[in-house]
């Protein structure tokens, strides 16, 4: 009883979820697609390390900072483009985009430099 | 220039017992050969006209026919200079130097102009070198065209402003300004003014010819000499000219005294030692190696030759002797064999006049006592050589000093040559020497009766065994005489006794007239062995230059039985390590290396490649399944154009990248980068403003 309670609560949360999910705005939900692919990225290299060992780390570390150091500047512009967010409201999204791609191309040297 | 000189040397000085004088040999084959070799000319010339000058020179005094034919080329390069306005004073001398060799004809119109340029030139002279090559040039001319008048308008002045340059101690300065002198300066001055004498002969007063005598006589007070009877000359200055060997120096101060002594009639007395030690000093030079030391030897020998030097030349022909007599056992007084051979010539090799050499005195090498012969060589006609036949009766084994002299049949002579006094020759007589009565015995040591004798045959193989221990005495004796019986002593006589581990002990064997006898006291020995029982090698050695048997023989070993050493006594010395075990190669070293990684299968690399590749094509996926499109990608031309750039300087930053990660350094990225990053500032700026304000026009609206 209780677990059939559970599970329809989960269910019901998980569509509530989806659902409002569904309003969030095309291009926010770009943006969380792209961290997503990132975040998964990242993981593979990390089963790959885990199956044959870390002997070039450095290589591995670049290769997992840059996923994570991607899907972190995505987050932040994701923040910033959200209308909804009070903070950011006089900035334009454009700006924000511009930042976003600098700061991906600043990590994307440093990465290949650490890349070996 | 080979005139007649009327020299007068003073006679023969007998130099006794200090001079040694060398064996030379006067100027011969291997002095033309090497002139043949050293003066060949490269296609065609000898370069300058000074080279061509030299070369012709030489092998004009050592009777060599030119071989090669410069004459066409030297000839037009004389008839060049002498015609062009340019060339310098020394250059116009040098070319009638050749000529006065080679005697080409020449354009007297040339010949005029040289004439006129040389007396400019000697009325403008003031340094040394100017005088020398104006008057030089005048002398020539003169000797060469007789028709060209060159009459010295003020001799005197010309011969006195020379002599103002020179100094007190006989040396000459280049120029009033340069206050070193030197003796090649002193040559130059000397053919200056010979020169000078030459061309204006009656204005010369008698009394600066005799202060010229004078001066040349003190030049030689200056002469450097070596022991065995050398004279030279030598520069102590380094002059402007660079360092002037003495071979170029001496070589100049004769061509100068030459050219006095045949531009005055008078005659010059000069000391006849040093003219034959200066003779000496350019003959000992032997076959000099540089064309020019061979000129100046043979120059100045051409010149000293007319002064006429009595060399020797000594042969002894010591095969003959042993031939004859191999042992020196025969030797009688019905001697006919040839024993020693003189050929006496002149420097430069040409025959001497009629003289005799007697051999004077034999001394024994080393000791002061000798024995006067004075014993007439016969001379052999055909041969041209004095040939000692007989040898004197008590002459042995031995090293020997001979001293010849040279009798002139003609006194005349006497005041032409100069001979070297008496020249002392070495002479090695050797011969087999007699081993007799050779036996190595062990005695014992308080009473001296014999323990073991063993005869040896020496020089022969033996091989004696003996032992002995500390209380014995080991006794080695041998007689040596020379084939004529007499007592012999010679330089080295030495035991050996050399230990199992390789040291050595070595005494000298001494002896009384003709019996050799050594006795080691093994008592007295047993600490210089450093107590070291065991085996030792004995050897003999017996040697002497004059030994022709000499050996160096092992005789042997004796078995030493030494008692143990005591705590204090000195150890043996380190025996010398083979030098390769020590400083030899090293055994090879294998490194081991670190293991490298394991790096893992590359089919599982590919895999996860291929695995990295998937979330992209999920995202590429995700992004059609949300329905993102280019909808606001600006459509006008340039704001269009903007975007683009935009969106290639993004690749193209990416492609940077790729390609620093493959091969670029991170200076050159950084440079890329900073370029494309201000274009893609740039044109960002552009699109992303274009964007925001029709972005913010659709807001308003």
């Amino acid at each position: 009883m209780g677990k059939s309670a559970t599970t329809s609560d989960v269910h019901a949360l998980f569509h509530s979820l989806r659902s409002a999910y569904a309003a969030t705005a095309n291009h926010l939900k770009i943006i969380d697609l792209y961290i997503v692919f990132a975040i998964v990225t990242a993981v593979i290299q990390v089963a790959y390390m885990a199956i044959v060992g870390s002997f070039p780390f450095n290589s591995f570390l670049s290769g997992v900072l840059s996923c994570v150091g991607t899907a972190v500047l995505a987050v932040s512009l994701r923040i910033q483009v959200n209308k909804d967010n009070k903070e950011f409201k006089d900035l334009p999204p454009e700006r924000a985009f511009a930042d976003f791609v600098l700061c991906n191309l600043v990590l994307h040297l440093v990465i290949m430099n650490f890349l070996g | 220039m080979a005139r007649d000189l009327g020299i007068l040397i003073i006679a023969v000085l007998v130099l006794a017992a200090t001079c040694e004088s060398a064996v030379l040999s006067p100027v011969s084959e291997s002095h033309r050969s090497a002139a043949l070799e050293l003066f060949s000319p490269a296609d065609g010339s000898y370069g300058s006209l000074e080279e061509t000058y030299e070369a012709l020179k030489t092998f004009k005094v050592l009777g060599i026919e030119k071989k090669h034919d410069i004459r066409t080329s030297s000839c037009a390069s004389v008839a060049d200079t002498l015609k062009s306005t340019s060339s310098a004073l020394k250059d116009f001398v040098d070319a009638l130097r050749v000529n006065s060799i080679l005697k080409c004809e020449l354009n007297s119109e040339a010949v005029r102009g040289t004439q006129s340029r040389f007396k400019d030139s000697l009325n403008g002279a003031n340094s040394l070198i100017d005088f020398y090559y104006s008057i030089g040039g005048l002398v020539l001319l003169k000797e060469q065209m007789s028709e060209v008048d060159v009459n010295l308008g003020d001799a005197d002045r010309i011969f006195r402003s020379i002599k103002a340059l020179g100094q007190s101690d006989g040396r000459w300065r280049l120029s009033s300004n340069n206050p070193e002198s030197s003796n090649n300066a002193a040559g130059i001055a000397l053919e200056a003014l010979a020169g000078v004498i030459s061309l204006a002969t009656p204005q010369i007063g008698n009394s600066l010819i005799t202060t010229l005598k004078n001066d040349i006589l003190k030049l030689f007070d200056g002469i450097e000499r070596y022991d065995d009877g050398t004279y030279y000359f030598d520069e102590k200055h380094v002059g402007a000219r660079g360092h002037q060997s003495p071979l170029s120096s001496s070589a100049s101060v004769v061509r100068g005294i030459a050219a006095v002594a045949a531009a005055t009639s008078e005659t010059l007395n000069l000391p006849g030692e040093k003219i034959l030690g200066l003779a000496k000093f350019f003959l000992g030079v032997g076959v000099p190696g540089s064309a020019q030391d061979l000129y100046h030897q043979i120059d100045a020998l051409s010149y000293l030759e007319n002064i006429r030097q009595v060399l020797w030349k000594l042969t002894f022909f010591r095969a003959l002797y042993n031939k004859a007599h191999p042992d020196l056992k025969i030797y009688s007084s019905d001697l006919d064999f040839v024993a020693a051979l003189v050929r006496v010539s002149t420097v430069l090799g040409s025959p001497a006049p009629t003289l005799s050499v007697r051999l004077m005195q034999i001394f024994v090498s080393g000791s002061k006592d000798a024995s006067v012969i004075d014993q007439e060589l016969k001379f052999d006609a055909v041969s041209g050589m004095h040939v000692l036949e007989t040898l004197p009766k008590n002459i042995d084994v031995g090293s020997y000093v001979f001293s010849f002299e040279v009798i002139f049949h003609n006194p005349e002579h006497k005041k032409t040559y100069v001979s070297g006094g008496r020249t002392r020759v070495l002479v090695h007589i050797t011969g087999v020497i007699k081993i007799d009565n050779a036996e190595i015995v062990i005695l014992d040591g308080d009473r001296g009766s014999v323990e073991t004798q063993k005869k040896l045959k020496l020089p022969g193989d033996n091989t004696v065994a003996l032992s002995a221990n500390h209380l014995q005495k080991l006794r080695l004796s041998f007689d040596l005489s020379t084939p004529f019986g007499n007592a012999f002593k010679p330089h080295q006589a030495f035991l050996k006794l050399r230990h199992e581990n390789g040291i050595d002990h070595i005494f000298l064997v001494g002896n009384s007239g003709k019996k050799f006898e050594i006795i080691l006291d093994f008592l007295g020995l047993v600490e210089k062995f450093f107590y070291l029982s065991g085996r030792y090698n004995i050897q003999l050695t017996v040697g002497d230059a004059d030994m022709e048997n000499s050996f160096l023989q092992p005789l042997g070993f004796v078995e030493l039985d030494l008692p143990d050493a005591p705590e204090k006594a000195t150890r043996p010395p380190p025996q010398a390590v083979d030098p390769y075990s020590r400083y030899g190669p090293k055994a090879e070293i294998t490194h081991i290396f670190r293991a490298p990684e394991k790096r893992p299968a590359k089919e599982l690399s590919l895999t996860f490649l291929g695995l990295i590749l998937v979330p992209f094509f999920g995202f590429l996926a995700g992004l059609v399944q949300l329905g993102a499109n280019l909808k606001s990608f600006p459509k006008s031309t340039v704001p269009s154009t903007f975007a683009i750039l935009f969106h290639l300087g993004i690749a193209a930053v990416l492609a940077l990248y790729a390609l620093f990660w493959l091969k670029l350094d991170l200076f050159t990225t950084l440079k890329a980068l900073g370029l494309l990053g201000m274009f893609l500032m740039f044109v960002g700026h552009k699109t992303l403003s274009h964007l925001a304000s029709t972005s913010s026009k659709l807001k308003s609206v």
